[in-house]
């Protein structure tokens, strides 16, 4: 009886675990796509609202911002071998690569801070124009999501040291946090765009 | 070190809310005595304000939801009294600066705190169960969302007490609360509430959602989901849709407050109407969030208390769906005035008008399961029929106001205010109360008093009328909403008949208290209690297991053969419980402590975000994270009930059931 129980029991956490937690995740996702598209609309509205300040032309940089992007992309890749990784099972390695992502993303802020904060020093901060406004609350909402993205990814980092096996609560927060990284790709290519280029054409 | 805080911001000089602070102060305290008194602390933190059970929350989302109608409507009389006396050269009794508050206050606390708590709490208790679930897909994110809801119904009372409300009105209108023309405290403190419930709100939507899709019992194919948790899986859709959107509106309001910048200005480049645009992308969605699981409760009373299948299960589907996606093609119709030009009027005119017909094709279906059906007419019922003339008349007028031209003389009127009572008080309101009437026994295991729940019906009923029909003639005479004071004398005697219907529904409130306390005054006795777990030979699966139910809602879960699982079953004669079979462990969730404590410091970062106290918001931000990191780490989160607890739970009510049954 007792043999017959945790088989039992085994066999109902199996059926338990076909996990709504990464389709849970994939719907919060589509909740912060609206909060982006949300914002990407409120930007198309005040994309010309310059109040005598300046335009997107004159203050962007587009090296900077393609050095960003390169990195913010590379990100995701090595994020990639990171799961590949994980699901061999590989819990150092994943680590190592979980590492090489959070210093690229770690790059992609500080290079987003100093690009902010040249702005501001130059009397171009948000509280110049409607345009400024518009695209410092854009931009600053991915760089908030990406700061929320490297705590996360140290966290989950600091919670599999000494795991030689990744448990399925663990494979299921780092599917979730790729998801995310990923996601947070999509949405910068959308303001690599529609933000810096087509104020700069 | 405070902020902007100090002892002047503290109203002493507002007789009513020192008033009210002291009778605030005086319950709280005599609540927090008899607690201490009969020792309860410990149960009351263990087994409901850690609990992560559905049940349990959704019990607490409607106790909040009553003390919030309460705080609703003690707003809602003051402002009917002071326009019944301030006419004519009067002031009345309550100053702009105070009046404008409480409108403020009042429909923000009607719409986030009564309605959309009371709605969140029907979902909790009843759509695990309908579904024939043993909790939702997140316990956790669950307990999390109601704490988050709670605090921000905490920092709006704050509001009262310690600086001032919001005097923009519920939707906080630029350039109006702009720090231009708003610097105080008040938008401050509406923006964080707001934000903080919305955080809550977003997570249930996709806590629901998520519990919808993945976790029926075997058998439950869509098109055999119980009607009401139809409604739930719309309006879940609703809120993942809508409510970014408040988000945003919000955050960007708060933006141009805190560091000064320029969406909606008047100055810098900035546009108002866009803040209408996007906060009415998710205001109109609103509305039909909080109506759809009326209309689902609706539903599911019909056919029980009619003694038939609901008619046009399908249809009324259809028609859930329709009005989810139609509802978010309207939203310009808030602004005709703005002068977006007539194609866009018309387009979006049109679009509400033909939202009508979905909602019409509910209201024959509704008609015609009670045609040629036993109507009984149990209390509960009472609220359905009222509710099917009321928000008629209501849908009716809204179609009115559709009409560009009739918009364009009616907007900003009170016939608008007349209008969204109309539908609001008698489609969701009514909807929820009958919803707690008849899912009542279910969570307690004991059922509401009747003749209290009709007279409560009476007076609500009778005092909708009085209180909102002269609105619409004011609106005609062009009376504007918002007004502190008039001299027109023809609006007077009018304005009497509106605050005479709201003393008719303050009587109707306190026949509902009533109704609890004889209920529960009155649980032990045989006519009241309910035994078997199914007090109105009902037809949908939560009525299948005993009342309350067991916290892991069913020992077996139950497999559908058909729509309305239940009814199925007792024709068939199939034992949905399959008691006495041989039972499993069941896997369940631990309380948690982390959904207080995040809500705890999201008070402390709000308040304190408010006051412009940036040391202890970041210590209150700190906190959430700290709480949060904790959660995710912390592994002892569930365990396995054993079989033998669960076979001395089932047999118990396996004995009660043959009781009842040998009673009859």
């Amino acid at each position: 009886m007792a043999h017959d129980m945790t088989a039992d029991a085994a066999h109902a956490h199996d059926e338990h675990h076909e996990s709504p937690v990464v389709f849970g995740f994939w719907l919060y996702l589509m909740t912060d796509c609206l909060i982006f598209g949300t914002l990407f609309a409120v930007f198309a509205v005040m994309r010309n609202q310059f109040a005598g300040g300046p335009t997107g032309k004159e203050i962007f940089e587009l090296s900077g911002v393609g050095i960003e992007t390169a990195i913010l992309l590379v990100s995701s890749i090595t994020y990639g071998f990171g799961m590949i990784s994980a699901h061999q099972n590989k819990v150092s390695t994943m680590r190592m690569w979980l590492a090489v992502t959070f210093l690229l993303g770690l790059g992609f802020l500080f290079m987003e801070i100093r690009e902010f904060s040249h702005m501001v020093a130059e009397g171009n901060g948000p509280d110049r124009s409607a345009f400024l406004s518009a695209f410092f609350t854009l931009v600053g909402t991915h760089g908030l999501h990406v700061t929320c993205g490297l705590l996360w990814m140290a966290v989950v980092m600091v919670q599999s040291m000494g795991k030689t096996v990744l448990s399925e609560r663990m494979m299921n927060k780092l599917t979730c946090l790729s998801l995310f990284w990923h996601f947070l790709d999509i949405v910068w290519i959308c303001v690599f765009t529609f933000v810096y280029l087509m104020s700069v054409i | 070190m405070l902020g902007k805080l100090s002892w002047s911001d503290i109203p002493f000089d507002v007789p009513i809310l020192v008033g009210t602070f002291a009778g605030a102060a005086i319950a709280g305290l005599a609540v927090f005595g008899l607690i201490t008194y009969y020792g309860k602390w410990g149960y009351l933190w263990k087994e409901w304000l850690t609990s992560v059970d559905h049940k349990r929350l959704g019990v607490m989302y409607i106790v909040l939801a009553l003390v919030a109608l309460f705080r609703g409507f003690a707003d809602a009389i003051m402002m009917r009294s002071q326009l019944a006396l301030a006419y004519a050269g009067n002031p009345g009794y309550l100053p702009p600066h105070h009046y404008d508050q409480i409108f403020s206050a009042h429909g923000t606390i009607m719409i986030f705190f009564m309605a959309m708590a009371f709605m969140t709490g029907l979902m909790n208790v009843i759509v695990p169960l309908q579904i024939g679930a043993r909790d939702v897909a997140f316990p956790f994110l669950n307990s999390l969302s109601f704490w988050m809801t709670t605090v921000s119904f905490v920092l709006i009372n704050i509001s009262l007490f310690i600086g001032e409300f919001s005097q923009c009105g519920w939707l906080a209108y630029p350039p109006l609360s702009e720090t231009q023309f708003s610097p105080g405290v008040g938008v401050d403190y509406y923006i964080w509430a707001v934000q903080l419930s919305g955080v809550g709100t977003l997570l249930t939507g996709v806590n629901f959602f998520t519990t919808i899709v993945k976790m029926r019992a075997p058998g439950m194919t869509y098109m055999k989901m119980p009607v009401f948790t139809w409604t739930i899986f719309c309006t879940t859709v609703l809120i993942m849709v809508a409510f970014p959107i408040l988000t945003v509106a919000l955050g960007l309001l708060g933006l141009d407050r805190y560091l000064g910048m320029h969406f909606f200005t008047n100055d810098g480049g900035g546009n108002q109407m866009l803040y209408l645009s996007v906060i009415w992308a998710w205001g109109h969605p609103e509305v039909y969030i909080l109506v759809l699981p009326a209309f689902g409760a609706f539903s599911e009373i019909t056919q029980t208390f009619s003694r038939k299948p609901l008619f046009g299960y399908n249809t009324m589907v259809y028609a859930t769906c329709s009005i989810m996606v139609l509802s978010l093609v309207v939203w310009v119709h808030h602004f005709f005035t703005m002068g977006a030009g007539p194609n866009v009027n018309a387009f979006f005119g049109i679009m509400t008008m033909i939202i009508a017909i979905p909602t019409g094709v509910k209201i024959f279906n509704w008609l015609f399961t009670m045609y040629k059906g036993r109507v009984e007419f149990h209390a509960t019922m009472y609220w359905v029929i009222g509710f099917m003339i009321t928000f008629s008349i209501g849908g009716m007028t809204g179609v009115m106001l559709a009409i560009p031209a009739a918009d364009f003389v009616l907007h900003n009127s009170l016939f608008v205010i007349a209008h969204f009572h109309n539908v609001i008080i008698g489609g969701v309101y009514f909807g929820y109360v009958a919803a707690m009437n008849f899912w009542f026994p279910k969570a307690f295991g004991f059922k509401l008093n009747e003749a209290w729940g009709k007279r409560a019906f009476w007076f609500w009923f009778i005092g909708f009328y009085f209180a909102f029909m002269p609105l619409y003639v004011l609106g005609f005479m062009g009376m504007t909403r918002r007004m502190n004071h008039y001299d027109n004398p023809d609006w007077y005697p009018w304005m009497l008949v509106a605050v005479f219907g709201a003393v008719l529904i303050a009587c109707g409130i306190v026949c509902q208290l009533t109704q609890l306390y004889v209920s529960i005054r009155d649980r032990n006795l045989a006519e009241n209690r309910d035994l078997t777990g199914d007090p109105w030979n009902a037809r949908t699966l939560e009525w299948s297991t005993s009342s309350p139910p067991p916290f892991y809602n069913f020992a077996v879960v139950p497999t559908v053969h058909d729509l309305d699982a239940f009814a199925h079953d007792k024709e068939a004669g199939i034992d949905t419980r399959a008691a006495g079979s041989v039972y499993q462990p069941i896997h369940m969730p631990k309380n948690t402590s982390a959904g207080f404590f995040v809500g705890a410091f999201s008070l402390v970062l709000g308040f304190a975000a408010i006051w412009y106290i940036w040391w202890l918001a970041a210590l209150g931000l700190i906190g959430v994270i700290a709480t949060v990191i904790a959660r995710s780490s912390n592994n002892d989160v569930d365990y396995y009930v054993p079989v033998s607890e669960v076979a001395r739970i089932e047999n118990e009510h396996t004995r009660n059931l043959m009781a009842a049954q040998a009673a009859e």
